[in-house]
């Protein structure tokens, strides 16, 4: 491997904001051309991160290295990292032209070169008839790509992107995760993109950190993130899940058998590294789509109108409390006999044989997707 | 979303001066910026101040010789024209301070609650135009109107109402009217910004949940513009106690205003040090009103004033 | 108390009728100094004699127009160098006050913020005294201790500017801190991270934001000196400014027609002073 493999690399990088320790002992290292996402909840430390790569914020130790070399010592105007705000931070008082070719006049590039620069871009971006526009009259979607152009003019080692995509309605969100993926691939350039947002992560990443109180919880594809979560916050923030609360009763060979406080007993398997024994306080996580939900005193094995496949390991009665109709998506609240709600996914499909509310119901599901932390790591809600 | 702790973290950390700043560069910048401040109010507030008081303490005993004493201010209370017209400018001050607010709160809430946006914006241009005219012009607009030989007096003479020319000038009433008008501004603006900030919504709900016209006035409206009416009614006070052109012009010499009695012993007189002692009197006189004044309102300086 | 949309029937009649009658009442007095402006006669006051533009233009006697008034025109002129003076000065340290509050981190703020408002409610009078008795004590100490006259601290321009800076300087310090406070700090970063020097977005960015109400806070300032009366009156020296001039003549010669046309020259040029700096404070829409 050369040194360039990675294009942006942060050693042990931790800083501190009087008592609170905003970004902890974080280390990373991103490949060449590849969409980087740092998710995580509000106040995880994940700006405090970037803010420190591109250089506005100075870690308290540690190294952030871009292209093999420490940028410590560079100020942030001398570092080929280059950023897109929350709020874009689009120059108001100057039109598409000026805000592109801005980085440009500072490097000192002549006049007609900045011409033919910045209309490559805005070709590039696919808007190349709005270089004489005002920043006020364009879309939000258009801003959006203008501040993109504005610095992959500079042709930066690495882009940061700073939630860009919150200010943006839902529809054109959407939208705009595809086509941020396809301006990454086509400029080719690494792109670290900050989000508290799982499924805009999940989309576009190549890879995802998740972050929280400073740490990383767990680094790996959107996949593993959602299949393996390595600790409890990874598994509750990541995709939706029921959580239930118990104590180990016995340990099996595939997993552990555990006893909520209500009296339920349920099995789970141990997630990643995570260890127990008899005992342990555990909390236990399934994701809704593997709920099977079948009308009460039905054959354990009958799928009718539920997405499951999964075996019947855990068993729970229950009641439907509402139906969230969402098409495809829609979810039942199920209140179950220890007076706890359970979401389960279902395809409603208008048929009489769709659940209603009120109706008594059997939830069952595989000890496969039954994942199992310590309660002591666990943070999640 | 905004990641709200993670930007405010920097902030109350950083100086939110450019980011990662040698903290030698940070300091030196700060102190640059200090510098014009600190001459400012050390050379044109502070010393000055200082000095009248100082002045002020100086008691003449012969031909350019002094001594310390407060002989000025017992001058003051020995005399009861003095401090009479103290007493008298600073009553007048706040029945001034009081019309304005009366007369200008309903124009205020009209121009921010119930003109439309055209309108707002054009009736605030109104009011602000006599604020950048000067006073002495404004006076001097009155004076014609109300004179003797004044538009009104003859207008009421064409028309046969009176028989003889009235003077209108040189009565209290009418120096009260002439501060009014000129003070009236500098009600109605933060008036008008604080109402403007207020949420419609507010006042509907205050309807909508049963009350009258006069208990939302009174529960919701004055509450919420409390700021700025106290904003307003200290700056009118503090122009109208230290005010000198429109009392002399619409009052005659007659008018009795305190300004009056130090340009007396200021210009007419040479007697500086008394004139120091009357200065610093009607600073500290005017200081305790607006004290008790935001005492009793339970606001603050830097809530109101410094606000705006 | 109405709100829009509830207003009709015939509370909502008198109080517009109020309001129409509370503009009467600002407008009045400003209408009746400008219309004797245009009156051919030797008196302010009616009857009306006929429209004329002698008391601007005339260059003869007994109706000698303001242009050709030599004490008017050098009070014109001296007001106009002083308020440029100050509207110069006070815009420079209420940007850098503006700096020093919104961006800077002491101890001891809140403090210095309110020693910044209060010039504005010190009565004008109190100011101009002070500021003369400071001066002239220290120039008379000088002139004691080393025979030294130093004549720019005796009442003159300079006093007179001074006085009118200490307290204007507290409006363009809140005009130009209220804008600098809606700045929004990733702008400056944002510049900063493609590329340009601290200067270079000082140069591009902060300021052209804040030029608007640099503008708008100098136009005030400018207006505010040239109106000042209270201050100046015990600042004056031998070249006295506008306001000043026309107080003499209104109070040793009594009012002539030529004091309505300066008022109407006045409020023309203020008016004008006033739509530019509106103009300049329109925000175009928000990004």
């Amino acid at each position: 491997m050369t040194e360039h493999a990675f294009d942006l690399e942060c050693i042990d990088v931790s800083r501190q904001f009087g008592s609170v320790r905003a970004v902890d002992n974080v280390s990373l290292s991103i490949p060449r051309g590849s969409f980087f996402s740092i998710l995580g909840p509000s106040g995880c430390g994940k700006t405090t991160l970037m803010r420190m790569i591109a250089g506005f914020e100075n870690p308290d130790h540690g190294d952030i290295r871009i292209k093999g070399k420490s940028v410590l010592k560079a100020a942030p105007n001398k570092r080929n990292v280059k950023m897109v705000f929350q709020h874009l931070a689009l120059f108001p008082m100057m039109n598409v032209h000026d805000n592109i070719a801005y980085g440009l006049r500072c490097a000192g590039v002549p006049a007609a070169e900045i011409t033919r620069k910045v209309q490559d871009v805005l070709e590039r971006v696919a808007l190349p008839d709005v270089a004489k526009r005002d920043i006020q009259q364009l879309s939000g979607g258009q801003k959006q790509r203008i501040a993109i152009a504005r610095c992959m003019v500079l042709d930066p080692d690495v882009l940061l992107l700073d939630e860009p995509l919150g200010a943006l309605d839902l529809k054109l969100r959407e939208a705009m995760k595809i086509e941020l993926k396809l301006l990454q691939h086509q400029f080719n350039t690494t792109f670290v993109y900050i989000t508290h947002d799982q499924s805009e992560a999940l989309v576009m990443s190549d890879q995802v950190a998740v972050m929280n109180q400073g740490r990383f919880e767990q680094v790996g594809t959107p996949q593993m993130l959602y299949q393996q979560p390595e600790t409890a916050f990874v598994a509750g923030f990541v995709g939706d899940a029921n959580l239930w609360h118990g104590k180990v009763e016995s340990m099996t060979e595939l997993g552990a058998v555990l006893r909520t406080p209500a009296g339920t007993a349920l099995q789970a398997r141990l997630a990643g590294s995570q260890r127990c024994r008899v005992g342990d306080e555990v909390n236990i996580y399934t994701r809704p789509e593997f709920m099977s939900v079948l009308p009460s005193g039905g054959e354990t094995s009958n799928n009718a109108g539920t997405r499951g496949t999964a075996g019947a390991d855990n068993v729970l009665e229950g009641r439907v409390d509402s139906v969230l109709f969402n098409g495809a998506n829609s979810r039942l609240l199920i209140r179950t006999a220890e007076q706890a709600l359970v979401e389960a996914d279902v395809t409603l499909t208008g048929g009489s044989d769709d659940i209603k509310p009120g109706e008594a119901v059997k939830l069952q599901w595989s000890m496969q997707q039954t994942l199992c932390f310590p309660a002591s790591a666990a943070q999640a809600s | 979303m905004v990641d709200a702790a993670d930007s405010v973290l920097p902030c109350i950390c950083g100086t939110g001066e450019l980011i990662a700043v040698g903290s030698d560069i940070r300091k030196l910048s700060l102190l640059l910026l200090f510098l014009p401040f600190s001459l400012w109010i050390l050379l044109l507030i502070i010393l000055p101040h200082v000095g009248m008081v100082v002045l002020s303490l100086r008691e003449k005993v012969a031909p350019r010789v002094y001594e310390f004493g407060f002989g000025n201010y017992i001058d003051f209370f020995m005399e009861p024209i003095y401090w009479n017209t103290l007493i008298r400018t600073g009553l007048m001050s706040l029945l001034v301070t009081f019309l304005a607010l009366l007369i200008g709160f309903p124009v205020a809430y009209y121009i921010a609650k119930l003109a439309g946006n055209r309108t707002k914006g054009m009736l605030f241009m109104l009011c602000l135009i006599p604020l950048w005219v000067s006073d002495l012009i404004r006076a001097f607009g009155w004076i014609l109107l109300l004179r003797e030989s004044g538009i009104i007096s003859s207008f009421l003479m064409s028309s046969g109402l009176i028989d003889t020319p009235i003077e209108f000038l040189y009565t209290d009433a009418t120096v009260i009217m002439g501060l009014v008008y000129t003070v009236m501004l500098f009600m109605i603006v933060p008036l008008v910004s604080t109402l403007d900030g207020m949420d419609n919504a507010m006042i509907e709900a205050g309807y909508n949940l049963g009350g009258n016209g006069f208990t939302v006035l009174r529960r919701i409206i004055i509450p919420y513009a409390m700021p700025g009416i106290v904003s307003g009614c200290i700056v009118v006070f503090m122009m109208t106690a230290g005010s000198y052109l429109t009392p002399i012009l619409m009052g005659g010499k007659n008018s009795s205003w305190f300004t009056e009695q130090i340009y007396d012993q200021f210009i007419s007189r040479y007697n500086w040090e008394s004139g120091a002692a009357f200065g610093f009197l009607l600073l500290a006189f005017t200081s305790v009103v607006v004290w008790l004044g935001l005492k009793l309102s339970g606001q603050t300086l830097s809530s109101t004033v410094a606000k705006s | 108390m109405l709100i829009r949309g509830t207003g009709s029937g015939a509370g909502s009649v008198l109080f517009k009728l109020y309001v129409l009658a509370f503009f009467i009442f600002l407008a009045a007095p400003l209408l009746a100094a400008g219309m004797f402006a245009f009156n051919d006669s030797q008196f302010p006051s009616l009857p009306w004699q006929g429209f004329t533009l002698d008391w601007f233009f005339n260059d003869t006697e007994p109706k000698l127009g303001m242009f050709h008034d030599r004490r008017l025109l050098r009070g014109l002129n001296v007001s106009f160098m002083i308020a440029v003076s100050v509207a110069l000065l006070s815009v420079f340290v209420g940007t850098c006050n503006a700096f020093l509050f919104v961006r800077g981190r002491f101890p001891g703020k809140n403090f210095f913020y309110i020693l910044m408002v209060l010039p504005l409610v010190i009565p004008g009078v109190i100011l101009g005294i002070s500021i003369l008795a400071l001066a002239s004590n220290v120039a008379n100490g000088v002139e004691e201790a080393y025979n030294l006259e130093l004549e720019f601290l005796r009442p003159g321009l300079l006093l007179v500017i001074l006085g009118q800076f200490s307290f204007i300087t507290t409006i363009t310090s809140l005009v130009i801190t209220a804008r600098l406070k809606k700045f929004d700090i990733s702008l400056e970063e944002a510049a900063f991270n493609l590329g340009a020097s601290r200067a270079g977005v000082l140069r591009t960015i902060t300021l052209p934001f804040l030029r608007p109400a640099m503008i708008a806070a100098g136009i005030v300032a400018f207006l505010v000196s040239f109106e000042n009366f209270n201050t100046t009156l015990f600042l004056v020296g031998s070249d006295a400014p506008l306001t000043i001039t026309m107080y003499d003549r209104m109070v040793k010669v009594g009012s002539t027609p030529v004091l309505n046309a300066v008022s109407v020259f006045l409020m023309l040029g203020s008016g004008v002073l006033a739509l530019i700096s509106l103009l300049v404070q329109r925000d175009k829409p928000k990004t």
